[in-house]
C-alpha cells in the first residue's frame, strides 16, 4: 500500500518534469516565431537537460548543495498539492493557503544556493526576487480570499468541484476582474518578461543561477519546468474551472501558458522598484474592487 | 579506467546529447563580436542548431575567442576557461587568433592562440562572416560527436607547457587552488 502512494508519487513528479520541460520547448518555439525565426526543436529543453546531467559540477560547499536539493525539492512538495486534470492527492481545506505558503520555499532554497556561492550577481538576483514577490503577492492574496469567500472553501479541489457545469460557472466568468489580476501575477510568479528582473540575463548575468554549472544548472532546470506546472495548473484549476479529463486540463493549461509566453514576447522588463509599484498599483486596485463587488 | 569510460555507451548518450545542445560564450575581445548578433538573430538563427548563448562561465560549453587578444585580457580569458565545466571547447575567430593577423608584430597583443589555450576550432577570416560561423559550429559538431574535440583533455595533461607560455607572457599568475 505504501508502496504504490510512492510511486504514485513519483509518477506524478516524472509526469510534471516531463511536460514542463515540453512546456518550455514549445514556448522557445513560440518566442523563435514572434521573432521571424525558425526556432530550436521543440525538444530542445531535454537535450539541454540531459547534456547538463552529463557535464562536471563544480560545488561551492554544503550550503550551495543544500539550498539546490532545497529549491527542487520544495518545488515538487508544493506540486503534491496541486489537481492536475481528476488527479490529485489531497484534498482537504487549506490546501490552497498552503500552496502559496510552499511556493516560497523554492526561492528559500534558491537564496541559500546564493549564499553559498557567495556570488554578488546572484545577491542582487534573489534580492530582486523576494522584492518582486512582496509586490505580486498582495493583489494576488486579494484575488484568492475573494476566490475563498465566494467558493465557500479553501481547498483547491472545492473550488475546481464550485466551478462545475460549464462555461457560465467559471471563475473566469463570475470573477472577470480578479482573473486579470491574477493573470498579471503570474506573469511575476514564473517570471515572464515584463517581470524578469530578477533574472536578468544582460544585466546581472541570469541572475540567482550565476554559479550553478553543469549537474546544477540541469537542477534548476527541472525545478522550473516544474514550476510552470504548478503554476499554470494552479491558475486554471481557479479560474478555469479545472477539468476531470486530463486532455481537457492539459489543453487549459497550454492555452494560459502560451498565452503568458506570447505576452512575455513582446514586453521589455520593469526595474524591480517599478514592478512592485506596478502591482502595488492598478492589480492591486482591481483585486479590490472585485472584491468589493463579490461582497456585497 | 578513463578510457573504459569514455567508450561506454552512457558516454555516447551524452556526446550525441552535448552535440545538440551548445551553451556558448562569447568573449568580445576583438571585431568579431559583431558578427554575433547576426548569428543569433532572425536572419542566421543559430539555435536551429540548439545552440545560443550562456550568461557567465559556468554555464557555458563554448567558448568563443572573437578576435585578437591583448595580453591583459589574455588573463581574463585564462581565468574564463578555467572557470568553465567540462567538457568545453574553444572556438577561434579570424587570423588574429591563428598567427596575429593584422596584429602580426604588434607589441601588446598574443600571436597563437593555441599556444595558450587548447583550440578546438579555427574560423579563418577577417572577419569570418555569419555562413562561416555556422559552418563553423557545424563542424564542431562532427567533432564532438565523433569524440575528437577533446581540447579540454590536452589542457590537463600538457598543463605544464600552456602554463609556461602563459607565465612567458604574463608574468607569474597568482592562482588561489
Amino acid at each position: 500500500m505504501i508502496l504504490i502512494t510512492i510511486l504514485e508519487f513519483l509518477l506524478i513528479a516524472i509526469f510534471a518534469m516531463a511536460l514542463g520541460l515540453l512546456f518550455m520547448g514549445i514556448a522557445r518555439k513560440v518566442v523563435a516565431r514572434t521573432q521571424k525565426r525558425i526556432g530550436p526543436p521543440f525538444y530542445q529543453p531535454y537535450l539541454d537537460v540531459l547534456k547538463l546531467f552529463g557535464k562536471d559540477a563544480i560545488t561551492h560547499g554544503f550550503i550551495f548543495d543544500f539550498g539546490a536539493i532545497m529549491a527542487f525539492g520544495g518545488m515538487i512538495a508544493t506540486l503534491f498539492f496541486v489537481p492536475i486534470g481528476g488527479i490529485y492527492l489531497y484534498s482537504m481545506s487549506g490546501t490552497l493557503l498552503l500552496v502559496i505558503y510552499l511556493m516560497a520555499i523554492a526561492y528559500l532554497g534558491m537564496a541559500m544556493a546564493t549564499v553559498g556561492s557567495g556570488n554578488p550577481l546572484a545577491s542582487v538576483g534573489i534580492s530582486r526576487a523576494l522584492t518582486q514577490m512582496l509586490g505580486y503577492e498582495m493583489p494576488f492574496i486579494v484575488v484568492l480570499l475573494t476566490l475563498i469567500y465566494s467558493s465557500g472553501t479553501s481547498s483547491i479541489v472545492g473550488i475546481m468541484q464550485a466551478q462545475q457545469g460549464g462555461l457560465m460557472n467559471w471563475n473566469l466568468v463570475n470573477v472577470p476582474l480578479g482573473t486579470v489580476v491574477a493573470f498579471i501575477a503570474l506573469l511575476g510568479l514564473m517570471g515572464k518578461k515584463p517581470f524578469d528582473a530578477p533574472i536578468a540575463p544582460s544585466e546581472i548575468a541570469s541572475g540567482p543561477v550565476v554559479e550553478h554549472g553543469g549537474k546544477y544548472l540541469g537542477l534548476i532546470m527541472l525545478q522550473h519546468s516544474v514550476s510552470i506546472v504548478v503554476k499554470t495548473a494552479l491558475f486554471v484549476n481557479l479560474f478555469f474551472g479545472g477539468a476531470s479529463n486530463i486532455l481537457f486540463f492539459l489543453l487549459k493549461m497550454l492555452i494560459v501558458w502560451l498565452l503568458a509566453t506570447l505576452i512575455g514576447s513582446v514586453f521589455p522588463r520593469f526595474k524591480v522598484e517599478e514592478g512592485v509599484l506596478f502591482y502595488w498599483k492598478w492589480p492591486l486596485i482591481g483585486a479590490l474592487i472585485q472584491a468589493v463587488i463579490i461582497i456585497f | 579506467m578513463k578510457e573504459k569510460y569514455k567508450s561506454s555507451k552512457w558516454q555516447e548518450v551524452i556526446n550525441w546529447a552535448q552535440k545538440r545542445s551548445l551553451f556558448m560564450l562569447h568573449y568580445c575581445t576583438g571585431c568579431g563580436a559583431i558578427e554575433l548578433p547576426p548569428t543569433m538573430t532572425s536572419r542566421y538563427d543559430m539555435s536551429r542548431f540548439g545552440i545560443g548563448p550562456a550568461a557567465t562561465p559556468r554555464q557555458a560549453d563554448i567558448l568563443l575567442i572573437t578576435g585578437y587578444l591583448s595580453t591583459k585580457t589574455l588573463k581574463r580569458v585564462v581565468y574564463t576557461y578555467e572557470q568553465m565545466q567540462d567538457p568545453k571547447f574553444v572556438m577561434g575567430f579570424g587570423s588574429c587568433t591563428i598567427n596575429g593577423g593584422m596584429y602580426w608584430d604588434s607589441y601588446n597583443t598574443i600571436k597563437q592562440l593555441d599556444k595558450y589555450l587548447p583550440v578546438d576550432l579555427y574560423i579563418a577570416g577577417c572577419m569570418p562572416r555569419p555562413e562561416a560561423i555556422l559552418e563553423g559550429f557545424l563542424d564542431l559538431k562532427q567533432k564532438i560527436e565523433a569524440g575528437e574535440a577533446e581540447g579540454y583533455k590536452k589542457y590537463k595533461e600538457e598543463y605544464e607547457y600552456y602554463k609556461t607560455n602563459q607565465e612567458k607572457v604574463l608574468g607569474e599568475v597568482k592562482r588561489r587552488q
